[in-house]
């Protein structure tokens, strides 16, 4: 089959704005997106920019806009997206700023994930084994766990368009992880991170980042548990 | 720009941020990481099935037990003094790493739960038994997630994205190294007393791999051009189950969770094989016996290149709780649904044996005569302590990351104390400098894409998991070929930042060195061993083989490569074994 693959455009160096451009492509339904885009940076166009690693889905490098919503490039197939003769369209994430193409600066949404204190936090002296847990108390946090940082939640959420400061959803998921993790002493201090004014009430609901996670991560539903943990300044 | 560091870790995977923490532990020691992507993008992230450690959670297991299915897994080339180091270390680094919050599965009463996998036995061989810890079956996402939480909590400091072009080594020591920073195109000087290299292995010389795409054995290449050895190359191992044309791993915990491989007519054919341990038989058996059906015409698909793995006999909430994440590969990718379908999966090139020989403490060994390239280390699937032999077996390149990872950092920072800043040459940039201005001028028209394609298939056929002095003779003249063609390669896109363009022709130029090396490597053993299993030498040959490749590049005969030997360590400090048929 064929599809028309439309790219924004924007190199910096050269350019003023972003702009479209588009590419007929040959592949097969079960294509991915980031095939696609390496065949026209292979064959087609080499200074197409973005990033991409595993190609499986788990690493996180290619999150991007594909037909208007937040995807990893290489975990959505054609065939779900578009018949022979159709168009797909890619863009790059929204929110932060644009280095090339599809390519954006990833600091500030590091930024916000360090901001929370992602890690474990327990002073206490460890034991000669492993410290215990119950399946259950496991389970609590499992969730959060899948979490790969692509950013396709915290840049799926309008907050964070009209607020970069907002913490964002990713970081908000990485605190719940520490957060209900029975082993962990450092709640009260990222609880108070999420209380400020960047933090867990910026969250009007939108539940676009719950729809955007490549990973299937209930996010909305866990930053309401943490907002109910910072209410009640306990887990 | 120029930077300083005490120690400076190349690459930020398992192998790379345990080495850091360790190194940062030490005191008077400033660390810096450098990688070509985010940390957490590293590949360790896809390692799904479990870390191996003989804790006895399920039941009895010791060390021992741990150390002697290592070197039998690894045809006795394993190096018995870095096995017996590891089955030890390897317990007290699983507890380390819950310790540090990472979130393990667990059994009823809130141990760390385990799980069977290849080659993993009790009482020397008797039966399977449970040794991989493992978190569902992301268990490396969450090793790799949690050594980057230490290291944030920690303060390391981080160079993300930046392109390793070359090592400062001069009269044996090692003063630093050179990257590219790909966000602004510009050139950086790291000075270091001592450099930790743990940038991972090079699936993408092959055709189907379950690599990233970043994975093109950059330092092992770059250490390669500097006459310096790659040891045991020939030794790569292919996972049995990849998803099929895709390569995507399919974890050998579905496999320790019950999973049957079969064949078109339905048949578990791993009874013929390996009438003990079956489907949970060491990789390099299976990947064969999967060949070995195919070959027959007893494979499934369009074109009967394919074998099925069965998950549909085991309870639905086991495959969703203990294998979500292939569960959901098997779904995104083929439309098949492992709770009521087969999955069609195929050998995919998976890890490399070999690579940067080093001692037990991580120090690069600069000949086979143990002398060493000072100030410079290694770790990870980059090295080659020879931990694997000749093949891996499952959950232990996660524990090779922590085992030896950590005893790199604390060797690295070690030396880093007493040694002092060494002079650096002048214009140590001027290789790097060469080689980009080399690839940005160059008025050749050959396309990156496709030499890359024709080496990813040749290797694919040539020294794949079948072999033969004919094969591999060939691909000796087409290395040479795609080498001629690789001068003629030419980047287009002047821009600065971000040039991948650029990044891709310098991988393309490191996958050929290895090509080269690994493919003299294989044809100069005559003898089947583990991964490396040759048509024309059939049996395994310890009187004359039981000893390690040591390549070197013939700076002399372009594209050709010496090649010297070292022999394999026997004993370990307290224990050995002696080598023995493989059968399970």
């Amino acid at each position: 089959m064929k599809v028309n693959v439309k790219v924004q455009r924007f190199n910096p160096e050269k350019d003023k704005k972003p702009s479209w451009q588009s590419f007929a492509v040959e592949c097969e339904p079960g294509d991915r997106v980031l095939d696609l885009l390496n065949h026209i940076k292979w064959y087609m166009d080499s200074t197409l920019t973005y990033r991409r690693s595993c190609a499986h889905g788990i690493c996180g490098s290619d999150a991007m806009l594909i037909n208007g919503r937040n995807r990893l490039a290489c975990k959505i197939l054609v065939k779900d997206l578009t018949k022979d003769g159709g168009t797909i369209t890619v863009e790059p994430i929204r929110g932060l700023k644009v280095e090339r193409d599809l390519l954006v600066d990833m600091e500030p949404f590091f930024d916000a994930y360090r901001a929370v204190m992602p890690f474990f936090i327990n002073d206490d002296p460890a034991p000669a084994g492993e410290r215990l847990q119950s399946v259950e108390d496991r389970a609590i946090f499992d969730e959060g766990t899948k979490c790969i940082l692509c950013a396709c939640c915290t840049t799926s959420c309008p907050i964070f368009w009209v607020n970069g400061r907002y913490l964002g959803p990713a970081s908000i998921v990485q605190a719940h992880r520490f957060i209900f993790d029975s082993r962990d002493k450092g709640s009260d201090q990222r609880l108070k991170v999420l209380n400020q004014n960047t933090g867990v009430w910026r969250c009007r609901t939108a539940y676009n980042c719950t729809e955007a996670c490549p990973r299937e991560i209930p996010i909305t539903e866990l930053i309401e548990e943490v907002k109910r943990a910072v209410l009640y300044q306990k887990v | 720009m120029h930077h300083r560091y005490d120690v400076l870790v190349v690459g930020a995977g398992g192998a790379g941020l345990m080495a850091s923490l360790y190194a940062a532990k030490s005191k008077n020691v400033s660390v810096a990481v450098i990688s070509k992507l985010y940390p957490t993008r590293s590949h360790t992230g896809a390692a799904q099935g479990g870390v191996g450690a003989a804790l006895g959670n399920v039941n009895e297991d010791h060390w021992e037990w741990h150390m002697f299915d290592t070197i039998k897994g690894g045809d006795y080339l394993t190096d018995q003094d870095a096995a017996e180091i590891f089955s030890k270390d390897v317990i007290e680094a699983v507890y380390e790493l819950e310790h540090m919050g990472l979130p393990f599965s667990r059994l009823p009463n809130g141990k760390i739960a385990q799980r069977k996998f290849g080659g993993h036995t009790k009482e020397y061989g008797k039966s399977a038994v449970e040794r991989a810890c493992y978190a569902v079956d992301r268990t490396g996402h969450m090793i790799l997630q949690t050594l980057y939480q230490q290291n944030v909590k920690a303060g390391t400091t981080f160079y993300n994205e930046f392109q390793v072009l070359d090592l400062i080594i001069e009269d044996s020591v090692c003063k630093g190294v050179i990257a590219l920073e790909l966000s602004s195109g510009e050139i950086h000087t790291f000075h270091a007393k001592s450099v930790i290299l743990a940038t991972g292995g090079y699936g993408r010389v092959f055709k189907i791999t379950s690599n990233a795409l970043s994975l093109t054995g950059d330092l092992m290449s770059i250490y390669y051009r500097k006459g310096l050895p790659l040891e045991d190359l020939e030794f790569y191992q292919f996972h049995p189950t990849g998803l099929a044309k895709l390569g995507i791993l399919i974890t050998e915990g579905a496999r320790g969770e019950g999973g049957i491989l079969r064949n078109d007519s339905g048949e578990r054919f791993m009874e013929r094989y390996a009438p003990t341990i079956k489907d949970l038989a060491p990789r390099d058996m299976v990947s064969r016996s999967i060949y070995r059906e195919i070959r027959e015409g007893r494979g499934v698909g369009k074109e009967k290149d394919a074998i099925m793995l069965d998950l549909t006999h085991l309870p639905k909430d086991i495959i969703e709780s203990r294998l979500p994440d292939i569960t959901d590969f098997a779904r995104t990718y083929l439309g098949v649904d492992p709770v009521k379908e087969l999955v069609p999966i195929q050998p995919t090139a998976h890890y490399a044996m070999g690579g940067v020989p080093t001692t037990i403490d991580g120090e690069a060994l600069a000949s086979e005569d143990g002398t060493l390239v000072r100030g410079l280390y290694a770790a990870g699937e980059v090295a080659c302590v020879s931990l694997h032999g000749a093949n891996r077996l499952g959950t232990n390149s996660l524990g090779d990351l922590i085992v030896f990872g950590r005893r790199a950092g604390l060797a690295a920072a070690k030396y880093a104390q007493k040694a002092e800043f060494e002079t650096l040459p002048n214009n140590p940039e001027a290789y790097s400098k060469g080689l980009i201005e080399r690839l940005r001028n160059g008025s050749g028209t050959d396309n990156v894409a496709k030499i890359r394609k024709e080496l990813q298939d040749s290797m694919m056929m040539n020294v794949g998991i079948f072999r033969n002095g004919k094969d591999m003779e060939a691909q000796v003249q087409i290395v040479k070929e795609l080498q001629a063609r690789y001068k003629n390669v030419s980047v287009t896109d002047p821009t600065a930042r971000y040039n991948t363009e650029l990044v891709e022709a310098l991988e393309l130029g490191f996958l050929l060195d290895i090509a080269e090396a690994m493919t003299a490597s294989a044809l100069n053993r005559k003898e089947s061993r583990g991964a490396h299993d040759r048509e024309d030498f059939t049996e395994r040959n310890d009187t004359e083989w039981l000893k390690h490749t040591m390549a070197y590049r013939d700076f002399n005969n372009p594209g050709n490569v010496i090649l010297k030997y070292k022999p394999v360590v026997l004993k370990g400090e307290t224990l050995h074994f002696v080598p023995k048929p493989r059968v399970y």
